[in-house]
């Protein structure tokens, strides 16, 4: 895609009304980043998935702990605008749950009981609960009147909706991505930038450090480290350890990318005349050298973002990263550990199916933003 | 050659070091020792050991010492062959790292090789027929593959395999074969059953691998001297394979040293999963318990199988491309 040369972008940017010999650095990555349509539906499915999990109070019907005894292990149910006789109903609506059990295997067994119909309202009040921890609020995207119940994604042993969950559980696994990549770019552009811009001793010293680390993998570190958060931590210090160590492996390639465009600006020109001018280093440093290199570093770290997650993922999974009562998705894959859930239970592999997403998306507009970045990059360079 | 494998491997020196270091300070973060725990369990048993007892029990462990002596006695004995022992499994860690660590090598050199003979064909296909049904076909599974956790992978395969075969696909040998001495038959046996956990760990780094040669090869195949060659009357195949293959396969090499880590990393996750009997659940079992000895050893041995790997893979790489020996 990227083989587009950059003077069809101008011209494309031209027919559009504006002044082709003016188009500004961003405006032309913008148009370079607009021909990756993957990238751009990842970018806009990412953006709904985040506002999704910051609000999850509202869009979820439940709280994380609530529990339905009538619906243990139940699958997820389905809407409906018909019902049972063939007639319309404008308002969608479940039907309740209507339990057997196997007399052989004892399993449940789940079917729609036709006779009992959830209406399903939209901007209802249902279940209190508090948004962000600080307003008081009972309105839900959507919910049934009282007595009724609602799972989309089914529920769990517990008996708890699985559709709150996974979007409770995404809150904590997306966050852990940006914050850890947040701190992966501030380690990264510090070490990095040290690094490149100073030389001597220090590169050696910091290079030696990304030649280490890089060759080290990274999971049995990270589960050794996490085995030494106490037990008696809150959930936030824990959640708050599991981040800083994810990204304590994370900066490495970061800084060696900072670090070589550090080396390679340090000698332009432009670089030189701010120095002559009297600019001290941290003014050449943060207003010269770094803008001129910060697409790359979005690039880099979009595409740092999904290690962060499988990392919290696995971890969580492993029982040692984040721990009940916090939830995650990887806390929630936890519970699906035995290949027999898969069997019997297979809406618990839902969170799993949230995680690939999530991964793949990210992959793939951080593809897009780097070839963006780069005007000479070509597509799907690694 | 001779001087550039001699620098690498005077390299490896101070890499190792610093790499103990790292390990001994990670596993002295947690709170509590080998004797705190000695003495939990004493206490839970309702002995209360005499302080003389727990002085002779810290001088044992040379915990009376300061830390860097300490770290100069854990390293000096791992060096010398002594690992200490496992306090958890009540068994000498050498012993223990021994039995795993020969299943922990063959699955990560299988998935490696896995990764190779599935991205070489898959990666030339999608290049050469570029924006065919095929190339869209394999470049989702790539996308996809990359995206899924190795342990989901493993449960997936796993339900699958009990699905299809109705077997148990855990387990790296059937239950006659389990305890029994080496035979061609249990090595057979293990063959029958690497198979998977190969496929999971390396599916990831076969994707990988698969993008990276499909772009290198693209790049390579609009280059004039493949359309001279093409002008010429060059056949197809051997068009392909006779010079852009050989350029765009460079990183298959180049990048073992990304991909190792990732590899040894995905091995552990998948071995927990599927109870396989490598390092990796050893590692999570000495982590819970605390039995830092063998969390120790096992981490070092991690490293040492990854450094050593990106070390013959970059030998590997000067030999194969002269350009990086004369850098």
């Amino acid at each position: 895609m990227s083989d587009v040369a950059p003077s069809a972008l101008v011209a494309g940017a031209a027919q559009a009304g504006e002044d082709a010999t003016a188009i500004s650095p961003r405006r032309l990555m913008w148009l370079r980043f607009r021909r990756h349509r993957l990238a751009l539906v990842s970018g806009a499915f990412l953006i709904v998935l985040y506002t999704l999990a910051a609000f999850c109070e509202f869009i979820s019907p439940y709280g994380t702990v609530t529990r339905n005894d009538d619906a243990i292990n139940a699958p997820p149910m389905r809407v409906h605008f018909f019902d049972a006789d063939g007639e319309f109903h404008l308002r969608p609506f479940v039907y309740a749950y209507q339990m057997e059990v196997d007399p052989e295997t004892w399993i449940r067994i789940y079917t729609e009981d036709t006779s009992r119909r959830f209406p399903i309202r939209f901007f209802a009040r249902g279940e209190p609960y508090k948004m962000w921890n600080l307003f008081e609020m009972d309105r839900h995207l959507f919910t049934v009147d009282e007595g009724g119940y609602i799972h989309l994604f089914g529920t769990d042993p517990l008996g708890r909706d699985m559709f709150s969950r996974v979007f409770y559980g995404g809150r904590v696994s997306l966050s852990i991505g940006i914050v850890g990549v947040v701190l992966t770019i501030v380690l990264g552009i510090l070490l990095g930038g040290l690094a490149g811009y100073l030389g001597g001793l220090v590169d050696r010293a910091v290079n030696k450090m990304i030649e280490v680390l890089q060759c080290l993998p990274s999971l049995p570190l990270w589960m050794a480290l996490s085995a030494t958060l106490p037990v008696h931590w809150s959930p936030l210090l824990v959640y708050f350890g599991i981040t800083i160590i994810l990204s304590l492996f994370g900066w490495t390639s970061l800084a060696r990318q900072v670090r070589g465009r550090f080396l390679a600006l340090r000698e332009e020109d432009f670089v030189m005349a701010a120095r002559l001018m009297g600019a001290d280093t941290p003014r050449v440093i943060t207003k010269h050298m770094l803008p001129s290199f910060s697409s790359h570093i979005i690039a880099t770290a979009t595409l740092a973002v999904p290690g962060m997650i499988l990392g919290e993922t696995a971890l969580s999974f492993l029982g040692i990263g984040l721990r009940p009562p916090v939830v995650s998705w990887g806390v929630l894959m936890f519970q699906a550990q035995n290949p027999l859930v898969i069997e019997l239970t297979p809406w618990q592999m839902l969170p799993g199916l949230f995680v690939v997403l999530t991964v793949m998306a990210f992959n793939l507009l951080g593809d897009g933003l780097r070839d963006a970045a780069d005007p000479y990059s070509t597509a799907g360079t690694q | 050659m001779r001087s550039y494998v001699l620098s690498r491997l005077l390299g490896l020196i101070p890499t190792l070091a610093i790499i103990s270091v790292i390990i001994f300070a990670v596993i002295q973060l947690p709170e509590g020792d080998v004797v705190s725990s000695t003495l939990d369990r004493l206490a839970a048993q309702g002995i209360a050991p005499t302080e003389e007892y727990v002085q002779n029990l810290r001088a044992q462990y040379n915990l009376d010492k300061h830390m860097a002596l300490q770290y100069l006695y854990w390293a000096g004995n791992f060096l010398t062959g002594d690992m200490g022992y496992s306090y958890v499994f009540e068994r000498p860690v050498n012993d223990l790292v021994w039995e795993r660590l020969g299943y922990t090598l063959s699955i990560t050199v299988s998935a490696l090789l896995f990764t190779w003979i599935v991205a070489l064909p898959i990666g030339i296909y999608s290049a050469v027929r570029q924006y065919s049904i095929g190339d869209y076909v394999m470049t989702t599974i790539a996308l996809v593959g990359l995206a899924t956790p190795p342990f989901l992978l493993a449960l997936i395969f796993m339900h699958l395999g009990f699905e299809w075969f109705g077997v148990s696909t855990g387990g790296l040998f059937s239950p006659e074969y389990e305890d029994a001495a080496w035979s061609w038959g249990r090595v057979v046996d293990m063959l029958a059953h690497l198979w998977l956990p190969m496929v999971i760990v390396g599916l990831g780094s076969a994707a990988f691998t698969m993008r990276i040669l499909r772009a290198n090869l693209l790049d390579e195949l609009n280059k004039p001297y493949v359309v001279t060659a093409r002008a010429k009357g060059v056949g197809p195949v051997k068009l392909v394979l006779k010079y852009p293959v050989r350029i765009a396969i460079n990183p298959f090499i180049s990048n073992i040293g990304l991909m190792l880590p990732a590899l040894v990393s995905g091995e552990a996750l998948v071995s927990l999963v599927m109870g396989l009997p490598t390092i990796g659940p050893l590692l999570l079992q000495s982590l819970l318990n605390q039995d830092m000895f063998l969390a120790g050893s096992l981490l070092m041995w991690l490293a040492i199988l990854t450094v050593v790997g990106i070390l013959l893979s970059d030998l590997l790489l000067a030999w194969v491309d002269p350009r990086i020996r004369f850098e």
